[in-house]
């Protein structure tokens, strides 16, 4: 009873904490919604109101009237799709053979891999635009989306997935007749699901917010990002902030849809391989 | 059916780690062959090895008169059960045992009726489309072992199947294990570090310590007639009691031995290569030590530490002058009077004896 009355507390207060941060988190994106929703008063009056005056989805309309955004949006998914769906193929196949095979240099081609985390992206903006430039890409989703494929993020993570499959299984396959790569396919890979979907949904957070990159390669408008079309709501087409704070929240809102929908992938764990 | 033969049979990680030290076995067709032995004694590793799972360093495996070293695991006509069950978590049960059939390429019905015949063998036929995570323990096991014999192997490899099973169950599956190897009539090699489950499925039990063969032997051999102090003190529960002694005299059938607590000891003995002044070990199964009656020989004085009561037999530990280890006595009666401090006689049937020289070889052996 006394162990109850002392550790009651203690949830409370992280609870509350909880609260806070995820209060913190959520505010600006809470004043970017009042903001898109409102249809009068000064958004720069002070003190500001954190609750909608004469909520009205026109702002939103006119989003859809100064900018193909449609358009942009098809493009957004478009590039989305492609840079999650590439990058989980060929960031597995280069981390099943660090994480499950024996041959010579893997802890340098291991060791050379992570070193690219410590350069910021920035760094490779240069390079890869020459690149992009030599293989006659600029100005495709090809060149937006090569260079973002194979991150040492997620090759690190998929790594660790794939150590974690119990040894047992790939024997157990291996005695059953299978080639490594039906090993790879069709054992060991539906094993990290869990990981695969974190995977992805970072992948998808990080290529439809990418912003500079795009911005870099693209030059017609036709074939911008959402990302990169967005912006165009300030200056060249008009300028209302209250009208970019829609165009925004209309950006983010497919981000939390699929986080939403994808959260659930996130917990389930490997039951039944082995005891 | 699979005839199998090592031939000094290395596994060497790198230069300062051999784990297996050159293994010499002949294995029968359809014999059911247990490696017994302590954790990390590489029992596992040689049955890996067998299965193509690991490297051989040096030395020849032939299954079948073939050469079968550098020959995948797939292709050397075998079936392997794993401790851990490793069943694909993702596929139904169906799924797990038609798997290697679908590899081999074979046609869906043949794969169903196949997958049938072994289930229904199992009684695991109300399963099948159930996934593992669904299924117990023992249900696990059963359809490990379906997927084993769905593929009618030549040679079936066991590595600690039983050991994550609850006792009942491990008893009912090691039945149904022997039952299975009777009816399949096929060659199994079954690694445990469960003396009981090797004392009670091995035709011929191979026993390992640090990487090599202490004696290879039917169960009662090894049992009752142990090569050396490891395999004497590994079979039997509870273990062989040790005594230090010393020759003190022999003749063609008998020697005696001087225990260091003072005792003349008499063991039975053929034929032996021990002299007199040779320091021995006297070992005794803790079954035929028994409280001496008057006019008994071979006798040594001790105190009950404990007793345990199993049942249909009782366990007493009894310390004994000038010794660490506790001396084990069980009977079906006689026990159950002791208790705890009382000072006892005991008497050393010569026909039970085992001595050992200080290597730890035996020198002799009783009935």
């Amino acid at each position: 009873m006394h162990a109850q009355r002392r550790s009651l507390p203690q949830p409370i207060l992280q609870y509350v904490l909880l609260c806070a941060i995820a209060l913190l988190c959520l505010f600006p994106f809470w004043w970017t919604v009042v903001t898109a929703i409102s249809s009068e008063g000064n958004i720069f009056a002070f003190p500001p109101t954190f609750w909608p005056k004469s909520p009205s989805l026109e702002n939103f309309a006119e989003v859809f009237r100064v900018i193909p955004m449609l358009s942009f949006l098809k493009n957004s998914v478009l590039i989305t799709f492609l840079t999650v769906f590439w990058k989980l193929i060929l960031c597995s196949l280069a981390a099943y053979p660090l994480a499950r095979m024996q041959f010579r240099g893997r802890k340098l081609v291991f060791g050379l891999i992570l070193a690219t985390m410590v350069l910021p992206s920035e760094v490779n903006f240069l390079v890869n635009f020459i690149t992009i430039t030599k293989l006659s890409l600029v100005d495709t989703y090809t060149g937006v989306i090569l260079p973002n494929v194979i991150t040492a993020v997620s090759i690190l993570l998929l790594k660790q997935a794939f150590e974690e499959v119990p040894q047992d299984l790939i024997d157990a396959a291996r005695v059953d007749g299978a080639s490594e790569w039906v090993i790879f396919w069709k054992i060991v890979l539906p094993l990290i699901g869990p990981w695969l979907a974190t995977v992805g949904i970072l992948s998808t957070v990080e290529a439809w917010n990418d912003y500079i990159w795009p911005f870099i390669v693209m030059s017609k408008p036709e074939k911008f990002p959402l990302s990169v079309g967005v912006l165009y709501l300030s200056g060249t087409y008009g300028s209302s902030t209250r009208v970019i704070a829609a165009g925004t929240v209309m950006t983010v809102l497919p981000m939390i849809a699929v986080f939403l929908g994808a959260q659930r992938f996130f917990m389930r764990g490997i039951d039944g391989a082995v005891k | 059916m699979a005839q199998l033969t090592l031939k000094n049979i290395v596994k060497q990680y790198d230069a300062k780690h051999t784990v297996i030290h050159g293994i010499d076995l002949d294995i029968r067709d359809g014999e059911f062959v247990v490696f017994v032995g302590p954790s990390g004694c590489g029992k596992s590793t040689l049955l890996r090895m067998i299965a193509g799972l690991e490297n051989i360093t040096d030395g020849e495996l032939i299954i079948d008169g073939q050469l079968a070293n550098d020959v995948p695991p797939a292709q050397r006509g075998l079936a392997m059960v794993f401790q851990s069950y490793a069943l694909y978590p993702h596929m139904s049960v169906y799924e797990n045992m038609a798997f290697s059939l679908k590899m081999a390429g074979h046609r869906r019905a043949d794969i169903d009726a196949a997958v049938q015949r072994a289930a229904d063998t199992l009684q695991i036929g109300a399963l099948l489309q159930r996934k593992p995570k669904d299924l117990s323990g023992g249900q696990r096991q059963r359809v490990a072992i379906g997927r084993a014999i769905v593929r009618k192997p030549k040679l079936f490899l066991f590595d600690e199947p039983l050991s994550n099973l609850d006792a009942s169950l491990r008893v009912q599956m090691r039945v149904e294990l022997g039952r299975l190897h009777q009816t399949l009539k096929t060659t199994m090699i079954y690694v445990t570090h469960d003396q009981v489950e090797a004392m009670t499925l091995g035709e011929r039990i191979v026993v390992f310590n640090g990487g090599r063969i202490e004696q290879i032997g039917s169960p009662l051999e090894l049992y009752q007639r142990p090569a050396n102090l490891f395999v004497a003190g590994f079979l039997g529960s509870p273990k062989m009691n040790f005594l230090q002694g010393e020759i003190v005299a022999g003749d063609a059938l008998h020697i005696s031995v001087r225990l260091v607590q003072g005792a003349v000891v008499c063991v039975a003995l053929a034929e032996s290569k021990a002299k007199i002044g040779d320091a021995v070990t006297l070992g005794v199964r803790a079954e035929h030590l028994r409280f001496a009656e008057a006019g008994d020989e071979n006798c040594i004085s001790v105190r009950i530490g404990h007793v345990e009561h199993l049942g249909d037999v009782s366990v007493a530990y009894a310390n004994i002058e000038g010794c660490a280890d506790l001396l084990a006595v069980k009977q079906s009666h006689g026990v159950a009077q002791c208790k705890s401090g009382d000072e006892v006689m005991l008497h050393i049937p010569a026909a039970h004896c085992h001595l050992f020289d200080a290597s730890g070889y035996t020198l002799a052996t009783g009935k």
